[in-house]
């Protein structure tokens, strides 16, 4: 018990001050048929540290490690390297162990950060206005719609086919329960994506489009037509990143006229953590939209004897105060996760992350020009940042993930995973290729898909 | 009064003959320790790094089509030392639980195990993709698997999902299952049934579902005035959400008997579970007629709130939610095998799944701390967590209740939290005041203005992980504040004196919003 402070004296004191005869009275309120008498039989007693790490550590030792093999893998989870120094600084308890900022005369630390942060994101963004961060980017992608509604008044979402599968699906989700409607399709196989497709969707009951950029392919498209078609009907555009290390490399989304701009912020500091926590970015171009945002913004003011300091503010939009007439239900942010993006971010600064940016992509190129030389293997995009699609011929791409795995490859997402029962994409391998990439890995990647595709058993 | 220590030290403040307890102004505005800590954005510059990476290929072909960017991104940087640094002081303006105490109703600001960290990152856990081969990440899937188990065992709930990702999160998913529910059999509903006293996500979250909320009373004692509740069921309620036990820090006596009569109407129970710590090992919520609840594994479970998150927020359901839970879910097979069940399997076994609630699976990180922490205390250190917890509470109530208003003193014993007014301050001084007198005292104030059923509301929450000595202190500090508060001592509407930052201009703040830092204007 080795977190229990209290010893049985202190817990014997506390009684008789308390006037109880033992503990059971004070549990008299909960009615007999929910009491349990002793610990509950189906679960094991407490653990030494030794004996809690002995089993954690064995299931951890059943998973292969993306740093333990040649990795691939992308579709809006990225393997970036994360300066020791991030770890270090979340890990201070001051920022580990601290609340809330609502008392913000003892939050400097996390109200300056957060400042920092939202100032960070806005500016990659290309937006006026950053949020605090929200749950992860498909949340962020939810709210941005449910955003959009609220400020257009109409009920109508279109949704780019080309959208990260799970973004979409929580999108539908939420939105068979309020009411709006959406319109989304399954990505169509092609070098360059249908945005004249998209934009004919958009109608005079369209609330908002969401496009994602770079695509759920890997593929990257001047998206000011999109906002131009979107704008001219009174509707907003969404623009979605799930990869903001692409931004150190190509436009804002904010400078292609993204009214509100979503993603993921996992890629910088956060890690992969087999999907969460992440780091749901949220930000508008407009500062006349900041009123309808989610989630928690920090901003600047002056103390009692003027010295500049940061508080929580416009809370009058939050769950705590409003009610059920909220912005959003959100609570929480991701705090931590926007410490280590911020820290990350600021290691980086604007030279480091369009350095970074530049080596992702200049080993995405390497990548894709060897891969299209195995045979059997087409490459699909005509552009793309860090992540493209290879058509396979053959098995089922996710029989060639599996395959090799096997082989001691992680070798990409299979598509037919994201979009189950779409025929069309059973042969698409998404592969990503990030700083942490070799080149021996994309030689071994190479040879492994050939002998994979050909079907041959090694 | 207790002794703060065997042999009787404490620290003595001494006074400045003009009452104040500043020596001379310095030159860099620092203060010995406290070192004042511009914006990165003041101090950084663009060419500035602190990571090593290869310099740009001018005339490196790229396939990035006509978006290359040619604008500036406006970001700065520092190098490593100036990073370190930078973060360093900017953690010491913050109050932390390695600090001190936090005694904050209802959020459960309990010690943070550094065991759990350490073991969250083992590459095997933090260095994972979600979308890797299943074979290939089995040990998670179990992980995800077992701390479920724990989760359904500790509820006595046949099922659970694991991907919400906070409290509210939580809510949303039992409260969108429940619709399913009444979707499924043609029964569509409009009502949801929240407390006075509930936590503000409640009656968000019901809204954001797309429901109309709708109050129902508390009783003088603190709890829900049962026959109200009876009295507004009907065919158009979809739910009742409860906190149990209660704001107020009490449990819900007629628990089962509302669950009855909410199941009797057709309706469901959603019980928000953020105060699970005072429960947790002792009670059931499954024996109650739960139908849904959401625990916070960043308050029961010991993971930390990082300064406002990430938390995580699974849910457990009854029988009757069960069908209707959120994809993804972890199945374990007969031969020991785990499967992630997603949208592929979706006909095959939850066919009437409301959907998805995010991407990828949930908080696994936050996943392998609190399994982390439910190995380490173990059913019986569970137990034990609750009966401390409710000892610490009734112990600060039962020493402050002569000192500060108690509006329910006489309801019966609290449970994890007690409860306090503003009642007898004079000369106009607030719970805002003694809050931040508090923060002079050494202490996060507790939560204040929460929950709205009584004025001026201070909801103290002081959770296991406290001693006796340390709760001694506090209630020796909290007596002669309120007693100052009591004798209208002007001198507490302008605390904090001591912490970073004096009151901060809070109104000016909303009024003109300056939420991200702009170049100045020469």
């Amino acid at each position: 018990m080795r977190y229990l402070p209290l010893t049985d004296t202190d817990r014997s004191e506390m009684l008789a001050k308390i006037g109880a005869g033992s503990i059971d009275d004070l549990f008299v309120d909960v009615p007999e048929v929910a009491r349990l008498d002793g610990p509950i039989r189906d679960l094991p007693m407490h653990a030494s540290e030794m004996a809690v790490e002995r089993h954690m550590k064995a299931r951890a030792a059943k998973n292969l490690a993306a740093g333990d093999a040649p990795f691939f893998l992308g579709a809006g989870a990225y393997r970036h390297h994360v300066p020791a120094s991030v770890d270090h600084i979340i890990q201070r308890g001051e920022f580990l162990t601290a609340y809330t900022p609502y008392q913000p005369e003892i939050a400097q630390g996390t109200l300056q950060m957060l400042f920092e942060f939202q100032s960070q994101v806005a500016r990659l963004y290309g937006c006026a206005v950053a949020n605090a961060s929200l749950y992860d980017g498909s949340t962020a992608c939810w709210e941005a719609v449910a955003m959009a509604t609220r400020v257009t008044r109409k009920k109508r979402a279109v949704l780019s086919g080309a959208l990260h599968p799970h973004y979409s699906e929580v999108v539908r989700t939420m939105a068979h329960f309020t009411g709006d409607v959406i319109a989304d399709s399954a990505p169509a196989i092609q070098a360059e994506p249908d945005l004249d497709g998209l934009t004919s969707r958009i109608d005079e009951d369209t609330a908002c489009v969401v496009v994602q950029y770079p695509d759920i392919l890997g593929r990257i498209s001047d998206l000011t037509p999109v906002a131009e078609a979107a704008h001219a009907v009174g509707a907003l555009l969404v623009v979605v990143n799930t990869e903001p290390v692409a931004l150190g490399a190509i436009k804002a989304p904010g400078e292609m006229g993204a009214d509100i701009v979503v993603g993921e912020g996992q890629s910088i500091g956060v890690g992969l953590q087999f999907g969460g926590p992440y780091l749901g970015l949220f930000a508008v171009r407009d500062p006349k939209h900041v009123r309808q945002m989610p989630g928690r913004l920090c901003g600047e003011t002056t103390d009692a004897e003027g010295k500049r300091g940061f508080v929580l503010t416009l809370s009058t939009r939050e769950q705590h105060i409003r009610r059920e007439k909220a912005t959003s239900n959100i609570c929480t942010n991701s705090g931590l996760c926007a410490l280590a993006f911020s820290v990350h971010m600021n290691l980086l600064g604007e030279k480091g992350l369009r350095e970074l940016a530049a080596e992702n992509h200049r080993l995405a190129c390497l990548a894709a020009d060897r891969l299209e030389k195995v045979p059997g293997v087409k490459l699909l995009n005509n552009t793309f940042f860090n992540e493209f699609t290879l058509m396979l011929d053959g098995k089922p791409a996710r029989e060639i993930v599996r395959d090799l795995a096997d082989r001691g490859v992680l070798g990409g997402v299979s598509l037919g995973r994201l979009y189950p029962g779409v025929e069309a994409l059973e042969h698409a391998l998404l592969v990503a290729v990030t700083e942490t990439t070799t080149e021996e890995d994309i030689e071994t990647l190479a040879r492994e898909l050939e002998a994979s595709v050909k079907g041959a058993v090694q | 009064m207790n002794a703060p220590n065997k042999s009787g030290w404490k620290p003595e403040m001494t006074v400045a003959e003009d009452g104040l307890h500043n020596g001379p102004a310095t030159t860099t505005g620092n203060r010995a320790l406290m070192l004042e800590e511009p914006l990165i954005f003041e101090i950084g510059h663009a060419e500035t790094t602190g990571v090593d990476l290869p310099e740009i290929d001018p005339q490196a072909s790229t396939r990035l089509g006509a978006l290359k960017r040619s604008a500036p991104i406006g970001l700065v940087g520092l190098t490593e030392p100036e990073t370190v640094r930078h973060y360093t002081r900017l953690s010491r303006q913050n109050y932390g639980i390695d600090l001190g105490f936090f005694p904050l109703g209802s959020c459960t600001m309990k010690h943070n195990p550094r065991l759990n960290e350490k073991l969250a990152r083992l590459p095997g856990y933090a260095d994972i993709h979600p979308l890797a081969p299943q074979n290939s990440v089995q040990g998670a899937l179990e992980v995800i698997y077992e701390l479920g188990g724990w989760l359904k065992t500790l509820t006595g709930m046949p099922a659970v999902a694991m991907s919400p990702k906070a409290g509210a999160h939580g809510e949303l998913c039992g409260i969108l299952a429940i619709r399913a529910a009444h979707e499924a059999r043609g029964d569509a509903r409009e009502v949801v049934l929240v407390p006075e006293s509930a936590h503000g996500t409640n009656p968000a979250t019901a809204a954001f579902a797309g429901y109309r909320v709708e109050d129902i009373p508390a009783t003088a004692e603190g709890r829900v005035d049962v026959a109200k509740l009876k009295e507004r069921l009907g065919p158009d309620v979809a739910a009742v959400m409860i906190t149990n036990p209660n704001t107020c820090g009490l449990f819900e006596k007629d628990f089962r008997e509302i669950a009855d009569a909410v199941h009797e109407a057709g309706g469901y129970v959603y019980c928000d579970g953020a105060n699970f710590n005072a429960i947790v090992g002792r009670v059931r919520p499954g024996d109650l007629g739960v139908d849904a609840m959401h625990i916070n594994l960043h308050k029961t479970f010991s993971t930390p709130h990082g300064g406002g998150g990430p938390g995580s927020g699974p849910v457990v359901f009854s029988e009757a939610l069960e069908p209707f839970a959120p994809l993804p879910f972890v199945r374990k097979h007969d031969d020991g095998t785990f499967e992630l069940v997603e949208e592929e399997a979706r006909e095959a076994s939850r066919g009437q799944t409301f959907g998805r609630m995010t991407a990828f699976h949930g908080q696994m990180g936050m996943f392998t701390r609190a399994l982390t922490y439910m190995l380490s205390h173990g059913a019986d250190g569970l137990k034990q967590v609750a009966e401390d917890a409710v000892l610490n509470a009734n112990y600060i109530l039962r020493n402050l209740e002569d000192t500060l208003y108690a509006p329910f003193a006489d309801s019966g014993p609290c449970m994890h939290e007690a409860l306090f007014g503003d009642k007898g301050f004079e000369n106009g001084l607030t719970t805002l005041d003694l809050a931040k007198g508090l923060i002079d005292e050494g202490y996060h104030p507790m939560t204040v203005y929460f929950p709205l059923v009584v004025h001026g509301a201070m909801l103290i929450e002081p959770t296991e992980t406290e001693s006796k000595a340390a709760i001694d202190q506090f209630i020796t500090a909290i007596r002669s504040i309120a007693e100052r508060a009591r004798a209208g001592d002007e001198t507490l509407k302008q605390a904090p004196y001591y912490a970073p930052r004096r009151r901060l201009d809070e109104t000016a703040a909303a009024r003109k919003p300056k939420l991200a830092w702009q170049e100045p204007e020469d």
